[in-house]
């Protein structure tokens, strides 16, 4: 996956500095609750909302467990229409191929609509690097961008910033990318909206070429969709003269049908809309309506690997909606940044250690970032099981074992972090079979009670640091109920 | 290998233990969602698409076929727009009261030309009462999508009840997606500074929407 993210600490650690910025959380709760609440409204609308989270999720579980056919007839379709399809591995590849279509422009600038697949690979960085500036036009993305910053939430996000930041980053900054801020900018919204206009508006008008992402593509006739709000996606999609897509294997939906379920469902969940402002669908290329150039990647990068898990492949129904970042109890107080990946939250916590494997720290570290309480199935409209996918992971990152990477399977040694934990189960599991050693255990534990210590020591200082050691009681259980009879006799 | 090969195989790989199943598409999903929400007649369809517009922030007309010319000469003065751009197909009858000076679409016109530009008068492909939706597919009278987009002031015309369908099932069934189509709900509109409401980013920041009676006999059933 990207590069962006190099060097981030493990969650613990990067979660421990979020929780402790004030603004930050603020900022988060805020946000969180304001879509929380708007989000159970719009679902509340639609009495169907069981069957087309049904619908949605056997749509996409249908889809991956054909999906080499369906890729196949994406292929067909889109070429018939005039597109070029494009496949790539993996990341890597993926930058190639797009800076060469870029390059054999002539151009030295793109658009581009909000994506998380070109997030996901870095392309920006890629284009960089190969003397190609890429300008992010959503409001938020420009936010981020021109700060310097990474995203934190998949649907807003510049979330963690509040309208005093915003202001002063345009203020600071526009004028390095081209028409300056406005002067006197204020911060009210609708100033800051006005000075981003006139910002990207010079670019849009003479982009030449413009690079997007998708929310579906549909594989009997060769259709992208894009879902948005403010317009930029039209800009990117219908002004240059050459647009390229890439976009992810797992957002093929079969059938033009299809789309029934998913526009009801995404945008309710995700900005908590009826309808979004804008859906913008193509078929390869219209003469003298939109781009004369069409070119649609195919991405992998991790993707092949996760449909590889059998529980885990769950992760790839996932339609980028965040419902489950904004009822997530963890994501709240953590923020996106401390997931490490371009996608935080819940999902991110089990697609990123699928998309690029556990053993790197922050990757082994996130399917512990819950706590379970399941919120963010209940709330997913395609019904994934974020909860057993990390119990799951948990289960990898502790035990190792089999798993598919770029295709070949491979096996796992435990995750280092967790030698301990692994040595404790086995000494419990010993103690239990050895009913004699586990009494004598209990009964020297409640005679030494006093002399325990607060806090765990050794490996095991890490446990103990969040959490009190339960007290040991005076008497093991099982003394207790042989000297009373089980209670009967009236003793305590 | 190439990468088309290499990905196809790992597809197959990957679910090596998935049992082969042949159910036809058809017969794959169950489609036990409703094809529209609630039961209504014909006006109360329209009733709520009109509702469902202004909800989201668009300006809803309401006219008779008659008074067409003389409601969308008005909006246009109101606005005091000199420039109208008009797509290829539109009816001439509805802008023969208009003062603003027409400019016809033409392929060889820039951005920047169209940036210069005021309004835009399109008719629309189909509308969608439960969602405040508007539906454009490129047809001669709406034009290409680029005109739709620059200019700040979007005026669309809705054949009403003909082209109003209740839900987004029934809208999928008459739109041909060969076609360009854009989904157009409310103005341009952004959450993202401490998610508060702001009309108009990129795309058009008024939308006004003119509900337009057929002459009778032609009135559909939908």
């Amino acid at each position: 996956m990207s590069g962006t993210f190099v060097g981030m600490p493990a969650f613990p650690k990067a979660a421990h500095e979020a929780v402790n910025n004030q603004t930050l959380r603020g900022n988060l709760r805020h946000a969180t609750h304001t879509i929380r609440g708007k989000r159970a409204k719009a679902v509340a609308e639609v009495s169907d909302w069981a069957a087309l989270r049904e619908a949605g999720k056997q749509i996409k579980d249908h889809t991956l467990r054909h999906l080499d056919r369906y890729l196949v007839q994406v292929e067909e379709a889109v070429t018939a229409a005039g597109g070029t399809v494009h496949w790539a591995a993996d990341a890597d590849e993926a930058n190639r191929i797009v800076t060469d279509l870029v390059k054999a422009t002539g151009e030295t600038e793109v658009v581009k609509v909000k994506s998380m697949a070109t997030q996901e690979i870095g392309l920006n960085e890629a284009l960089e690097a190969e003397g190609i500036r890429a300008y992010e036009t959503d409001l938020a993305e420009l936010i981020v961008q021109l700060g310097k910053d990474r995203p934190s939430h998949i649907l807003v996000p510049a979330i963690h910033r509040n309208r005093g930041e915003i202001r002063d980053i345009f203020a600071r900054e526009m004028s390095e990318w081209g028409r300056p801020a406005p002067e006197g900018l204020t911060d009210t919204p609708a100033e800051l909206a006005e000075a981003a206009r006139l910002h990207l508006r010079e670019k849009f008008l003479r982009a030449k070429v413009g690079v997007s992402g998708a929310n579906f593509v549909i594989a009997e006739t060769g259709t992208l969709v894009v879902v948005e709000s403010e317009g930029n996606g039209r800009m990117c999609l219908t002004l240059p003269e050459t647009l390229i897509s890439v976009v992810g294997i797992e957002k093929i939906l079969p059938t033009w049908q299809d789309l029934e379920v998913f526009l009801q469902t995404l945008p309710r969940s995700s900005t908590a809309e009826r309808m979004n402002p804008y859906t913008s669908t193509w078929t390869g290329t219209t003469d003298e309506d939109g781009p004369r150039a069409f070119h649609l990647v195919l991405l992998d990068n991790g993707r092949t690997d996760t449909l590889a898990d059998e529980v885990g492949r769950q992760a790839l129904r996932c339609i980028r909606c965040s419902a489950c970042l904004n009822v997530c109890p963890v994501y709240e107080r953590a923020g996106g940044h401390a997931y490490g990946s371009v996608y935080p939250g819940p999902i991110g916590a089990i697609l990123s250690p699928q998309l690029r494997g556990t053993q790197s720290e922050i990757d082994a570290s996130l399917p512990y970032a819950s706590s379970l309480c399941g919120a963010c199935y209940e709330v997913c409209p395609v019904a994934i099981d974020i909860p057993e996918v990390l119990v799951h992971l948990r289960e990898r990152v502790v035990e190792g074992g089999q798993v598919t990477r770029e295709g070949n399977k491979v096996v796992l040694r435990p995750a280092k972090g967790h030698a301990a934990e692994r040595a404790a189960m086995r000494a419990a599991r010993w103690a239990f079979s050895h009913p004699g050693a586990l009494r004598t255990g209990q009964r020297l534990a409640s005679r030494t009670r006093r002399l325990h210590p607060r806090s765990l020591p050794g490996p095991g200082r890490a446990w103990s640091a969040t959490r009190d050691l339960p007290p040991v009681p005076a008497e093991p259980f099982r003394d207790w109920w042989q000297r009373t009879n089980g209670g009967k006799d009236g003793a305590k | 290998m190439s990468s088309r090969e290499r990905i196809l195989g790992r597809v197959r790989r990957a679910l090596a233990d998935v049992p082969a199943d042949d159910t036809p598409y058809e017969q794959a999903v169950e489609r036990g969602y409703a094809r529209e929400h609630g039961d209504r007649s014909v006006g109360q369809t329209v009733d709520l698409l009109a509702e469902n517009l202004a909800d989201y922030r668009a300006i809803v007309h309401r006219c008779t076929a008659a008074d067409l010319p003389a409601t969308l000469a008005g909006m246009l003065a109101a606005r005091g727009a000199r420039t109208v751009i008009v797509p290829p197909g539109l009816d001439p009858g509805w802008l023969t009261s208009a003062d603003a000076e027409q400019v016809p679409d033409r392929a060889e016109s820039t951005p920047h030309e169209l940036d210069r530009l005021d309004s835009v008068v399109t008719a629309c492909a189909v509308a969608i009462a439960e969602t405040g939706t508007i539906v454009l597919d490129g047809g001669p009278d709406q034009g290409r999508r680029r005109i739709t987009l620059i200019p700040d002031h979007h005026i669309c015309v809705v054949r009403v009840p003909d082209q109003v369908v209740s839900s987004v099932p029934q809208a999928l069934e008459r739109l041909d997606p060969a076609r360009p189509l854009t989904w157009i709900s409310g103005p341009s509109a952004t959450s993202d500074i401490e998610l508060d409401r702001v009309e108009g980013v990129h795309g058009p920041r008024t939308l006004e929407v003119v509900l337009v009676e057929s002459p009778a006999g032609t009135e559909g059933t939908s």
